[in-house]
């Protein structure tokens, strides 16, 4: 367990590092900086002790090696876009971005594990309804999900279009600020959440109908187990393997989800962040984005292995579902 | 199901192809007395369908009253230029959307069919050159695999396509971002035929043709790699859908096609304002397309598997 835990920590610092070293250098590569992009008024005189001030006169192995002798001291650089240190921006935009996949993912798993327990389990009309909605649900990405959901929301105000938080509540209490989020967060997380709860209700529905099947079931049906405790007591916690082992897949597609959800509804999370910070070269704020995404991607798959063997003692964490 | 998914996949492509000539307009051709003018239901007059055309009620506002005393014939059997036909409504520079969605459908589903094209036939022969020579060969290509499958693909995508240049000519985009699906497309591939192939390898018939003198070419492509035509096809239901929306996403965000080119993710581009989206819905009429698409898909994909 100890060597296992160390072998993945080894896996996250690598690619941490790589990761950020990556969108470092390509960021550099890129056509233009940012003296170019941001100081498209400026005479050429100007644009170029923009550069220096911003040390984008260095060389890539000069500023590299200062980032990173920066960064082993936890000092990831300032973002030349906000003028301030990219971990302070780059940590509340992370929040946001755990906020909502957090929220989508518990959302996703209350959906469609229910209904995934029920469709396996029950035939009948309510089955068939419920596998053309995960079909339809299957169909919905994130895209499709979010600009449908910001139409029916401008269409009917139901929920707040846009942002996190409504501009009025700066400078209410928290209380306030929490209930404006409450109202903020359904819509974005919903239109993440769609398709991955459509999956988790067919594999949750497959899992239970090949668990209800096995021996020890129908023993404890032939013990005088009510059936509905039979399948949530001893074939539930059977099947969840196969559904556990989909978290690790879906982290990777949650990230991608939550891009585009947030560049829709603008939500101030880490993609969009990501993507300004690309597109006006802002070198530090692209490699300080990159490696926290890098550290949420290896999070989430180490919680998502220990869920496994957490739920199957059959498992020991490291194997692979 | 399965079927008639198939067959609507394969209409849908004969008319992406056939855009031009279905068209009623041209993808760029705006009018500019008809920003945001809604779709017009054709009625019958005896035998032929026509429209009541288009006034202008309130400019600031954008709205449209149709006059009823006259009639048009629709575009594909009369044309009159100053009394447009818009059968699914005009967007915000007063081009008609039904022609953007054809030309659109051109764009997107044949980007992404190269681009699924290119991922499988990739995905291919590296996994299966990994799986048939085995040893650092297999080691080598297997871990860059790995590595790409964990990262998010829309974040590398992103990242690969902010690093070019920003404006691009159309053609180029087209070529870049198809390029980019294949890098990042292939590992799906490579991983089910490199596990098959590793199998199918130490079979008789791959001992046969072997010591029959077939090269290592021949045996790859002519006798192992069939053997993994069920999953290239599986896998192909995946990228398609995957790599129109991929498209669409990247176009939605400025990455994509420059403007007046037509492609689903371009014309999703212009229905980004939410007073837009709700005042003008049929702006967002190719996420009805994509959303049909990737159900398509779905229903082929999963009764593939089974």
């Amino acid at each position: 367990m100890g060597r296992y835990l160390l072998q993945r920590l080894a896996f996250a610092v690598v690619l941490v590092f790589v990761a950020s070293s990556a969108a470092l250098l390509l960021t550099r590569i890129a056509p233009g900086d940012f003296a170019a992009v941001q100081g498209v008024e400026l005479t050429s005189d100007q644009r170029a002790r923009m550069r220096a001030s911003y040390g984008l006169d260095r060389s890539f192995a000069e500023q590299y090696a200062g980032w990173i002798r920066g960064a082993l001291r936890f000092d990831f650089g300032q973002s030349m876009l906000y003028s301030r240190p990219v971990s302070a921006i780059v940590g509340e935009r992370a929040l946001n971005t755990a906020v909502l996949a957090v929220v989508a993912l518990v959302l996703a798993a209350s959906i469609g594990v229910p209904l995934g327990i029920y469709s396996g389990t029950q035939t009948g009309t309510g089955r068939a309804v419920v596998r053309t909605l995960s079909v339809i649900g299957l169909s919905v990405p994130p895209l499709i999900g979010s600009l449908a959901l910001v139409f029916v929301a401008a269409r009917t105000g139901w929920f707040p279009v846009g942002g996190m938080t409504s501009a009025t509540v700066i400078n209410l209490g928290w209380a306030a600020w929490l209930a404006d989020l409450a109202r903020h967060v359904p819509l974005p997380a919903l239109a993440l959440a769609i398709p991955f709860a459509a999956a988790l209700e067919r594999l949750q529905s497959e899992a239970i109908e090949s668990a209800s099947r096995e021996p020890f079931v129908a023993a404890s049906r032939a013990r005088g187990v009510a059936r509905a405790r039979a399948i949530l007591h001893h074939a539930w916690p059977v099947s969840l393997r196969p559904v556990l082992g989909f978290y690790g897949v879906m982290i990777g597609s949650l990230f991608s989800g939550s891009f585009v959800v947030e560049v829709v509804t603008s939500w101030p999370g880490l993609g969009r962040l990501m993507f300004d910070a690309l597109k006006a070269r802002d070198l530090f704020l692209v490699a300080g984005c990159a490696a926290t995404g890098a550290v949420f991607l290896a999070a989430g798959t180490l919680i998502a292995d220990l869920l496994l063997a957490y739920t199957d003692p059959r498992v020991t964490a490291g194997e692979r579902a | 199901m399965t079927r008639r998914a198939g067959i609507f996949l394969i209409v849908l492509t004969m008319i992406a192809m056939l855009a031009p000539w279905l068209a009623p307009y041209g993808a760029a051709d705006a009018f500019r007395d008809f920003l945001h003018a809604p779709p017009m239901r054709p009625h019958f007059e005896g035998l032929s369908p026509m429209v009541h055309p288009l006034v202008l009620a309130d400019r600031l506002e954008q709205r449209f009253e149709a006059d009823r005393s006259r009639s048009v014939a629709l575009p594909w059997l009369e044309r009159d230029s100053t009394a447009p036909v818009f059968l699914l409504g005009a967007d915000d520079f007063g081009r008609d959307v039904l022609s953007r969605l054809l030309f659109g459908a051109r764009t997107s589903i044949g980007l992404a069919l190269l681009a699924t094209l290119g991922a499988v036939v990739a995905g291919a022969l590296a996994g299966g050159w990994a799986g048939y020579r085995g040893g650092w060969v297999d080691e080598a290509i297997m871990r860059v695999a790995d590595f790409v499958l964990v990262l998010p693909v829309i974040y590398v995508v992103l990242v690969l396509r902010a690093v070019l240049p920003l404006v691009l000519p159309a053609s180029t985009v087209f070529l870049l971002v198809t390029g980019i699906f294949i890098a990042v497309g292939w590992p799906f591939v490579a991983k089910g035929v490199r596990a098959i192939v590793v199998v199918e390898t130490n079979r008789e018939y791959v001992q046969a043709a072997r010591s029959l003198g077939a090269t290592h070419w021949r045996i790859l492509t002519r006798h192992v790699l069939p053997a993994c035509s069920g999953h290239l096809v599986v896998q192909a239901t995946l990228l398609l859908p995957a790599f129109i929306l991929a498209e669409a996403t990247l176009s939605f965000i400025g990455l994509g096609f420059p403007d007046p080119v037509a492609s689903w993710g371009t014309m999703l581009a212009g229905a980004s304002n939410y007073n837009a989206v709700a005042r003008f819905p049929w702006t967002l009429a190719p996420a009805v397309t994509i959303f049909a698409v990737v159900l398509a898909t779905n229903l082929i994909a999963t009764n593939s598997t089974k």
